[in-house]
């Protein structure tokens, strides 16, 4: 996994509720068997004019010119704005896949679908959440100055604007830690291994009827 | 000290260790995999040189590629004929072959949607975590076990660990009490549920179904409710153990045999919520207050009694809520104010891993007995939840009916409820499907869902349009 210490990036707005998975990369690329590749085909329904097939070449497909992420002055956006539920549906993790291969690095939104939260950090990609209000602001500012960036420290937990005010966000300490180091959690938790295998013989002996049955 | 919620004991039962941060490290009884979500994971193993910590605990099925017309499927793997969704179903296979885990194949006939399978073999049990990757593992809650949907990347955690990194979630009850009306069904109650706490309503939190009209109903029906707990935003759906689930447990192939099942027994007796047991929210809806349930938008939250009018977006104070509504309008080619019975509908889909079980299909069969499909329909599919459920259909007659009426009868699989096979909606038509999410191009490019019960489906093929089943 990328390690996540520092972003500064163009902020790109995605102004309506309840993005859901099916929006974020449409069923026909869950065939792929691979992590990577997803980017082309993020936001398809939206970003295109025409259905997406899987392994094809999008270069020459008709631009929806109105979305957002299609704007010349999003180009290269690497933070999302967003509003409330965002990621809800399936849990697919081709959809923080497909954020991270486009680009992103960071979401901030008032609030996410869980199973989505936690994909996210398993990806390297930060989904932040920040109050209504504060969310509300950023959109307006976003809206109103071409080219607007946004840095964000994870050490420290801020956001910081282009006229430099700082914004406080909390992120779950675990998860922080492994984001900045880019820890892979299976390692970490197999050094739990010794406990793993204490409950699992309890359980063994409590429960015989959950061992052995399906082979 | 107060009592513990069903959740709360789940919970405890399964923590391997608590950690400083809050977070503990819950042991996984069961994961089921299937082909969509797993290949990443075999793939990381391999190149971790890891090897699955426990194999038993893994049950594995094709089901979201798998084609359902009969001469396809008869042909095995190469009859597929999309070579994307053939090289997804044979990965399963060779993963499943290389690592040992045990695999009910597309040409098994115990072969279908996981959560169909899980629960019909008896690889659900109650007191169990379940885990799969897909938002759907709700369903398995019905058991009164703690099942919810993962990523890939915990798939992968769970396959070489047992175990998932959690933090505990909150407690929410939704008691349904009194007694439901003629013909309203679980579908019905949970999008009813849905409606009112809307699509993220359950964010953060394991949901329990209790109340009078719960403990009544069928494990079928309590599966449909769990399974869409994670459509008003809930990973966790559950329902206490009783009478009903040990019933349905009892003989299944993988359930607990003669010698350990009054051991089995003694033990989930205790897997219900204790009288002075304290959620953080309760949600009380009367059963009586429920009727048949149609949704008009783009988010299950977007519902409304067939005999309700579509919802005009002028009337919407909040202008998130007010510009959600145009949008959905807009996409489903509906307009504020009109009938829903009304909408003319262009396809009917009865299946998925919500509504795809033998009550379905007998409830779907029922209504259709002797009548026709609607001469305005393109098409009206039946796709049974597993080989074994087709089986049992097909030994008390229904594929006759539902043939013998204009419907189609195919092979088991996910099929048109996320079109990944061939089955699919064509731009801009409405189709009334018994699944779980009518987001925009969910069943197909362009395509309009509404969701309903099987028997509001399949009175709906009869005439065209929505229609209270019990006006049929």
């Amino acid at each position: 996994m990328n390690k996540f210490i520092l972003h500064t990036g163009i902020a790109a707005p995605m102004d309506r509720a309840n993005i859901d998975t099916d929006m974020i990369i449409p069923k026909q690329f869950l065939k792929s068997i691979k992590r990577s590749g997803f980017g082309p085909n993020l936001f398809d329904e939206l970003r295109y004019l025409d259905e997406g097939q899987p392994d094809a070449d999008n270069s020459g497909r008709p631009l929806n010119t109105e979305f957002v992420l299609n704007q010349s002055r999003y180009e290269g956006a690497s933070v999302l704005l967003a509003r409330e539920n965002f990621g809800c549906g399936s849990s697919r993790e081709h959809a923080p896949w497909a954020l991270e291969d486009y680009g992103f690095r960071v979401i901030i939104a008032p609030s996410y679908a869980d199973i989505f939260f936690n994909n996210s950090f398993k990806n390297g990609l930060l989904p932040i959440v920040l109050d209504e209000v504060v969310v509300d602001q950023l959109f307006t500012e976003v809206f109103a100055s071409e080219g607007y960036q946004l840095t964000i420290e994870l050490e420290s937990q801020k956001i910081i604007k282009p006229c430099g005010e700082e914004i406080d966000f909390d992120v779950d300490p675990f998860r922080k830690h492994c984001l900045i180091n880019g820890l892979d959690d299976i390692g970490l938790t197999l050094q739990d291994a010794d406990d793993i295998r204490n409950y699992e013989e309890k359980r063994r002996a409590s429960q015989p009827w959950l061992f052995d049955v399906v082979k | 000290m107060a009592g513990k919620t069903l959740y709360d004991k789940l919970w405890d039962s399964h923590v391997v260790k608590e950690r400083e941060d809050g977070t503990a490290l819950i042991y996984i009884d069961r994961q089921l995999l299937h082909e969509v979500t797993s290949p990443q994971a075999f793939e990381g193993l391999r190149l971790a040189s890891r090897q699955p910590w426990r194999l038993d605990a893994n049950l594995a099925t094709p089901d979201h590629n798998v084609p359902t017309t009969k001469t396809e499927r008869d042909v095995g793997i190469e009859g597929i004929v999309d070579p994307v969704s053939k090289i997804q179903v044979k990965t399963l296979d060779d993963n499943c072959d290389e690592f040992g885990i045990v695999e009910f194949k597309m040409q098994d006939k115990r072969q279908g949607i996981v959560h169909v399978v899980g629960p019909e073999q008896g690889a659900t049990l109650p007191g169990m975590t379940i885990v799969c990757g897909d938002s759907h593992t709700a369903t398995h809650g019905a058991f009164a076990a703690l099942a919810h949907g993962v990523g890939t990347s915990e798939v992968e955690h769970v396959m070489a660990t047992q175990c998932l990194i959690q933090r505990k979630m909150k407690n929410l009850l939704i008691k349904v009490d009194g007694e439901l009306g003629a013909g309203i069904t679980g579908k019905d109650v949970v999008l009813h549920v849905i409606g009112i706490i809307g699509t993220a309503g359950g964010n953060g939190c394991a949901m329990e179904f209790g109340g009078s009209a719960i403990r009544s109903m069928s494990m079928e029906g309590r599966m449909t409710m769990c399974n869409m707990a994670i459509e008003a935003g809930a990973r966790v759906g559950m329902v206490a153990f009783d009478e009903n689930t040990a019933e349905y447990v009892k003989g299944r192939p993988y359930a607990p045999k003669s010698d350990q099942w009054d051991q089995a027994v003694e033990y989930w007796n205790t897997l219900v919520s204790d009288e002075d047991a304290v959620f953080d929210k309760v949600v009380e809806v009367n059963a009586a207050d429920i009727k048949p349930q149609v949704t008009w938008g783009t988010s299950p939250e977007m519902v409304v009694s067939v005999d309700s009018l579509v919802p005009k977006a002028e009337d919407e104070s909040d202008p998130v809520k007010r510009s959600a509504i145009e949008r959905a309008l807009e996409y489903m080619g509906l307009e504020g104010g009109q009938k829903i019975t009304d909408i003319q509908l262009d396809r009917v889909f009865i299946g998925s891993c919500t509504n795809s079980r033998i009550e379905d299909l007998r409830a779907a069969a029922a209504i259709v007995e002797g009548k026709q499909v609607a001469s305005s329909l393109k098409q009206a599919l039946v796709v049974p939840g597993s080989g074994l459920v087709k089986e049992q259909a097909e030994e008390e007659g229904l594929d006759k009916i539902f043939t013998a009426a204009g419907l189609e009868w195919r092979e088991p699989g996910c099929s048109m409820c996320l079109a990944m096979n061939a089955d699919k909606l064509g731009n801009g038509e409405h189709c009334a499907s018994t699944s779980n999410r009518n987001f925009e191009g969910r069943q197909g490019y362009g395509g309009r869902t509404h969701l309903v019960s099987p028997a509001m489906a399949a009175a709906a093929a009869i005439t065209g349009h929505f229609i209270d089943v019990n006006t049929l």
